[in-house]
């Protein structure tokens, strides 16, 4: 009996008495995915199924109405709808590869090297993670300001790229990184930089995936930038756009275009979490405060 | 070479790989906070210097601001102990329960319970209110009318009554997050003998289980999550001016400190009083994490 109990964690294969979960987490997926299964259906309606009283819930004839509705609309304001798309692109993959890089030099110093401050650096670190941006928007502002960011295509950029959660789980992380292979390396003459590429990147690459999904989905999500830090409409992100959809947009054709657009958001953010899924579970492995 | 230059270039090259994120880390993170405990103090309105006021502020928010006593204070208390604990509760059973279905069903209703984190909350306003309309076009109020469990349409997003337990049930969608995946983890890699060890010694059923194995086996991760869990509710707190579509929302019902913050700092362009807000508002939040390090922290 008792080994019997032991073994019902992570099981292979399925077993009848997994029915009692099953019967809870089916019908929670469903009610979490009913919102996006919506947006989806939302955004392929034609406009007379929007207008439907009463209202259905699934799109019955789907149809690319609202997405061409969409790019007509951003092709009549001033700004070119590629614009946009390339604003929203640039300044993700920006953020995304600076990202990464410095959390992966700092989650090494901090895993790896012996220094005094590093307890404390860390510990500061961890403290952050309860860090609410924006509780603090108009500081920063000021500093935005100060530093001569404002109206530039950097300001998407370079405010965002510390992220103490994404350090935090690379640290975790490194931290499984024996160090005999790095002494190994340092005797055989390797230099820290060479060390860094070929031993610590390779060996953490579930952990920077995972500052890769994280800091996508900031990224490619936040209007931040364009809302407070820019003036001209033409370095501006999609997202931006999309979030004056959600203020005018109250007519029925606005309504089509809004969920269209939130499909255009959503998709990027789906596939790459997708395709990166098992690094985020071997990242998470490591992730707890002790 | 000698042992201290040794150390000394050690120190060194820790610095240089920590530098970009330190320097980053201290100007858009640590410097704003000082900055705002600076400006709480001064009277500020982004055009003239700012002027010092000493505790003016602090004293006039809690002795003179009815709307931050009567509405915002107890709306964030109220939305902060029922979202945060509630959030945080379900993905730790739904990620217990997930361990314990097989590798490829687990992975597609982890993916599903995920799938909100990945949305953006401005962007899936559109679909809440929607979803929430307040006229009898409104899908939930479609829906309710022919089942017949309400006679008129409800104004969810419109009515002080309806507005927070529909912020509350949009944070509680949106819920299982990075802390979840972490808890999930953690509960798929405590090792099966500790099982073993725990029936031997005489637990007796799936919820001692948890109590005596689970959760101590699994505190780090939870810790974690608990963490990521405060900050997400007070993050999603401004959800309510987006949902009812002004600030202040319909009689501040779904006021929170975010949204008074934002009233003060970019309405009304009060920035030392909305500072002030600010550096509450982080102390609220660091007493909520202090608490969770107390529960799950290295007590034992």
């Amino acid at each position: 009996m008792a080994s019997i109990q032991g073994k019902k964690m992570n099981p292979t294969r399925f077993h009848p008495s997994q029915i009692k979960f099953y019967a809870i987490l089916i019908p929670m997926a469903i009610l979490t995915g009913l919102p996006i299964v919506f947006i989806f259906s939302q955004a392929l309606k034609p406009v007379n199924e929007l207008y439907l009283y009463p209202p259905r819930f699934f799109v019955s004839n789907p149809s690319l109405t609202s997405f061409r509705k969409l790019v007509e609309t951003m092709n009549s304001s001033d700004v070119p709808i590629y614009r946009y798309f390339f604003n929203s692109i640039m300044s993700t993959l920006l953020t995304v590869l600076c990202t990464v890089a410095i959390t992966a030099f700092a989650g090494y110093a901090l895993a790896k090297k012996k220094f005094r401050a590093k307890n404390l650096i860390f510990s500061i670190n961890t403290m952050a993670l309860m860090f609410v941006g924006a509780a603090v928007k108009i500081p920063k502002y000021l500093i935005v300001y100060e530093t001569g960011l404002i109206d530039r295509f950097a300001v998407h950029v370079i405010p965002a790229l510390a992220m103490p959660v994404g350090l935090f789980l690379v640290k975790q992380f490194m931290d499984q990184i024996p160090d005999e292979l790095l002494e190994a390396a340092k005797i055989d003459g390797a230099t820290d930089w060479y060390t860094f590429r070929k031993i610590v990147v390779p060996l953490s690459k579930s952990s920077l995936a995972t500052v890769v999904i994280l800091t996508f989905q900031t990224a490619w999500n936040t209007i931040e930038a364009s809302e407070l830090y820019l003036n001209h409409d033409n370095l501006k992100t999609f997202a931006y756009y999309m979030s004056t959809l959600t203020t005018t947009g109250n007519d029925v054709a606005g309504i089509g275009m809004a969920a269209a657009a939130t499909l255009i958001m959503f998709i990027p953010n789906l596939i790459i979490f997708i395709v990166m899924q098992n690094n985020v579970m071997s990242t998470m492995a490591h992730s707890g405060i002790k | 070479m000698s042992k201290r230059n040794e150390q000394k270039r050690e120190e060194r090259s820790a610095y240089l790989f920590l530098a970009p994120y330190l320097i980053l880390f201290l100007a858009f993170i640590v410097i704003p906070v000082g900055f705002a405990m600076m400006l709480s103090f001064t009277d500020f309105d982004s055009v003239n210097f700012p002027a010092w006021v000493g505790l003016k502020n602090y004293i006039t928010l809690f002795t003179s601001d009815a709307v931050f006593m009567q509405y915002v204070v107890p709306n964030t208390l109220k939305f902060s102990l029922i979202a945060g604990p509630l959030g945080y509760i379900l993905s730790f059973i739904m990620a217990w329960m997930l361990a314990q279905i097989p590798k490829r069903s687990r992975t597609v209703l982890a993916l599903i319970l995920y799938s909100p984190s990945m949305t953006s909350g401005v962007a899936m306003t559109v679909i809440w209110k929607v979803l929430f309309n307040g006229d009898q076009t409104g899908y939930l109020n479609s829906l309710l009318l022919n089942w017949g469990l309400i006679r008129e349409p409800v104004q969810w997003l419109q009515s002080t009554e309806w507005l927070m337990p529909v912020m509350i049930l949009v944070t509680l969608w949106s819920s299982m997050g990075v802390g979840f995946l972490s808890m999930l983890a953690g509960i798929l890699n405590i090792n099966p003998e500790l099982y073993e060890a725990g029936y031997i010694d005489g637990v007796k059923n799936r919820f001692q289980e948890i109590v005596h194995i689970t959760i101590p086996s699994l505190k780090p991760q939870m810790l974690f999550g608990a963490v990521m869990a405060v900050v997400n509710t007070f993050q999603a707190g401004a959800i309510g001016v987006t949902l009812a579509g002004s600030n202040p929302t319909p009689q501040y019902a779904g006021q929170l400190v975010l949204n008074h913050i934002e009233d003060y700092g970019f309405l009304r362009y009060e920035m030392g009083y909305a500072s002030a807000i600010s550096v509450v508002l982080l102390i609220f939040i660091a007493v909520c994490s202090k608490g969770v390090f107390k529960l799950f922290g290295d007590s034992d």
